[in-house]
């Protein structure tokens, strides 16, 4: 049992394959059929291709600022993956493999980081909350989602996701406290991606690992390689079923690598430095994949031909994306509400007036 | 009917709510087997058990991150937190999720939550058990916040904002949690939120308050009547949505506006009332509108606070002073 055996006291980590996609515990591999893992190597490479197309549309001034997921595919979709139908997604902004999974069209994703509201309003996604900028705030509302779901006696889970530096945050020490005491069925993920912003994790804690802070809350906490599919797997399902079969709780750290930047706005080269970059580079989750795929002798499709078909799939979606962005005024005052104040609706009224004297002045 | 306080009051309106809501939960800290450090809570967790009436753990952040979760999930959390000054901790959670959840899901998720505490000076308490914040409350989009200052209208204001689908702040005086006695009808009953409320009509002056400082108010216009004025006293009830059309008519007719507060004056409750009465009554005004507000200054601990609590004397003096002007 992984939740057992992966003491983070003694800095254990789960890892199933290695940095050359080589089995390294067949006894903890999960037991995936060709076509599933084809489905996880494909939802990783649109996941990567669809941030690298995101990136380079925020160049050419078409989007804002945008967090790119690069190098943490394996985590978001293992869990987009092992999510059930009904189990809750709480999300921060680097998941993308999860969303995608969860029903959030990547059109939705492109919408809102070109600054329309409308691209949280998923029309598809079900027990999805939006993204969550405000760091660590966001798994409190895991928690009191999963005090509901016991509460409606359901047998969902909550799955929720903070950065290294949002362990730091009082509301993550705060949510895993009430998580416990509560025995509310939520997953917490931290995806230690080595850097919040430009502040390394070793300046965030004096903890040996960020797992190991589960024990001060009396709830099981595991150590995994984020860059491994399989772990990643394996350890949700694990944590998927504890969580569900009401034993509470369960902090998952998956130690990762952010290959690009915090978001388009800032420049790791001033933090971090090349040796370091490749180092990690070979922990690659979609190469380790890729190795792991050709090793086993998975009939695959040439990578150049699916990214080329995966680009063309994400241009359509940002094209939609790009010509459904109109913003009327009314949208700036009628949600604030489920009635409008009738200040708000003076406000409006006024705003208006100013527009049509605006307008006939030219 | 029966007579009860404001406790009493909050108390009733609760348990009618857990009873006919299966939605409804209350928690926070001490509100379960002791029933809230005023008894507010008290009998309840007994009535509805420890699944729905409890205790939590000791963190305002989290009691209200829990319950703007709960909302989304489909409860209608009521959480206390203890004191208007240990507010602060849950301010992220308040202004950046609870008030903003409906509008950044573009209505897809709603937050229908109350959270509520004691506020208010007057009662010799230690440091942060003595403030007044809601002008910090009122200021930020997406929030409702109420202030009764009557059983009577703090079953009805309690029950509607239970059934508001947006976050109400409650703000309970508990400088008169016991010391007001009414009438209240056993049955349920609302009183709409954003309604002011004329307490008493008058010609001279308009003198808005909300809260505990409407007793004040009402004691000072024993002397102003003596004096031979006139006041029209009206209870703000909501202070946002703001009842502008009740406070504009009052002072249009009067043509004289005094605001009674106990919060640090600037940038207040009586600011937003001043910035009213000169945008919609400037030439109505025969007087300059005046504030009777807390100093810009902490509360003083006991030994000081009689200086900062609003007295009836201090009231009646601003009125004479404003119609005599």
């Amino acid at each position: 049992m992984i939740l057992n055996d992966f003491d983070p006291k003694e800095n254990k980590i789960v890892r199933l394959i290695d940095n050359d996609g080589k089995v390294i515990r067949p006894d903890l591999m999960p037991d995936l059929d060709d076509e599933t893992l084809l489905k996880a190597y494909h939802a990783m490479l649109f996941a990567r291709v669809a941030d690298e197309m995101a990136v380079s549309y925020q160049r050419q001034g078409r989007m804002y600022t945008y967090p790119p997921n690069m190098g943490q595919e394996a985590i978001a979709v293992a869990a987009g993956m092992v999510m059930r139908h009904d189990d809750w997604l709480i999300p921060v902004f680097r998941e993308l493999g999860t969303w995608l999974a969860k029903g959030i069209q990547l059109k939705e994703v492109f919408l809102y980081y070109m600054g329309n509201e409308e691209g949280s309003h998923f029309k598809q996604a079900h027990h999805v909350l939006p993204f969550s900028v405000p760091i660590a705030s966001q798994l409190l509302h895991a928690v009191g989602i999963g005090f509901s779901i016991n509460y409606f006696k359901k047998e969902e889970v909550a799955f929720t996701f903070v950065g290294d530096g949002g362990t730091s945050e009082g509301d993550f020490s705060e949510a895993l406290n009430f998580a416990a005491v509560w025995k509310t069925p939520v997953v917490f993920t931290i995806q230690n991606n080595q850097y919040a912003i430009s502040v390394p994790v070793r300046n965030q804690t004096k903890s040996i690992n960020l797992a190991v802070k589960s024990m001060a809350f009396g709830m099981p906490g595991v150590q995994v390689d984020g860059n491994d599919f399989f772990a990643m797997y394996a350890t949700y399902q694990e944590a998927l079923s504890y969580a569900a079969s009401g034993k509470g709780p369960v902090l998952i750290e998956a130690v990762t690598y952010r290959k690009g930047s915090h978001t388009t706005s800032d420049d790791p080269t001033k933090y971090r430095n090349k040796e370091e970059e490749e180092a990690w580079e070979k922990t690659d989750p979609l190469s380790r994949m890729k190795s792991y795929l050709q090793q086993k002798g998975v009939p695959m499709e040439d990578e150049q031909e699916l990214r080329e078909k995966y680009r063309s799939e994400v241009d359509q979606q940002f094209e939609e994306a790009e010509h459904s962005a109109s913003y009327p005024l009314e949208d700036v005052f009628q949600y604030m509400y489920a009635d409008m104040p009738a200040d708000l609706q003076k406000q409006k009224e006024d705003y208006r007036q100013f527009l049509t004297w605006k307008e006939k002045r030219k | 009917m029966s007579v009860m306080t404001i406790v009493q009051a909050i108390n009733n309106a609760l348990d009618i709510k857990l009873a006919e809501d299966p939605t409804v939960v209350v928690y926070g800290e001490d509100v379960g087997v002791e029933g809230g450090v005023f008894r507010v809570t008290e009998g309840l967790q007994k009535k509805y058990g420890v699944d729905r009436v409890f205790d939590s753990p000791l963190a305002e952040s989290a009691i209200v991150g829990t319950a703007v979760g709960m909302a989304a999930a489909g409860l209608r959390p009521v959480v206390e937190l203890q004191f208007d000054g240990f507010t602060y901790p849950a301010f992220n959670q308040i202004v950046s999720h609870a008030a903003r959840l409906r509008n950044r899901t573009r209505g897809l998720f709603q937050v229908p939550m109350v959270i509520r505490f004691p506020y208010g000076g007057g009662i010799n308490a230690l440091e942060h058990h003595s403030e007044s914040p809601e002008a910090l409350y009122a200021h930020i989009p997406g929030l409702k916040v109420v202030i009764p200052s009557t059983p009577h209208d703090a079953k009805g204001l309690m029950i509607a904002a239970i059934e508001s689908n947006d976050p109400v702040i409650f703000m309970e005086p508990k400088r008169i949690y016991r010391a007001v006695k009414q009438e209240v009808n056993d049955a349920r009953y609302t009183i709409p939120i954003g309604k002011a409320n004329v307490v008493e009509e008058g010609k001279d002056v308009t003198v808005v308050a909300y809260g505990a400082m409407i007793r004040e108010c009402q004691k000072a216009m024993v002397m102003a009547k003596e004096a031979g004025i006139s006041v029209e006293l009206i209870d703000l009830r909501t202070i946002y949505p703001i009842d502008k059309e009740t406070i504009v008519r009052s002072v249009q007719k009067t043509g004289r506006l005094i605001v009674v507060a106990e919060a640090p004056q600037s940038f207040s409750v009586g600011s937003e009332l001043m910035a009213i009465a000169n945008e919609e009554a400037f030439l109505y005004l025969e007087a300059p509108p005046k504030r009777v507000m807390g100093f810009d200054t902490i509360v003083p601990l006991a030994k000081g606070e009689s200086f900062y609590v609003i007295s009836p004397e201090r009231i009646f003096y601003e009125i004479e002073r404003t119609v005599q002007y």
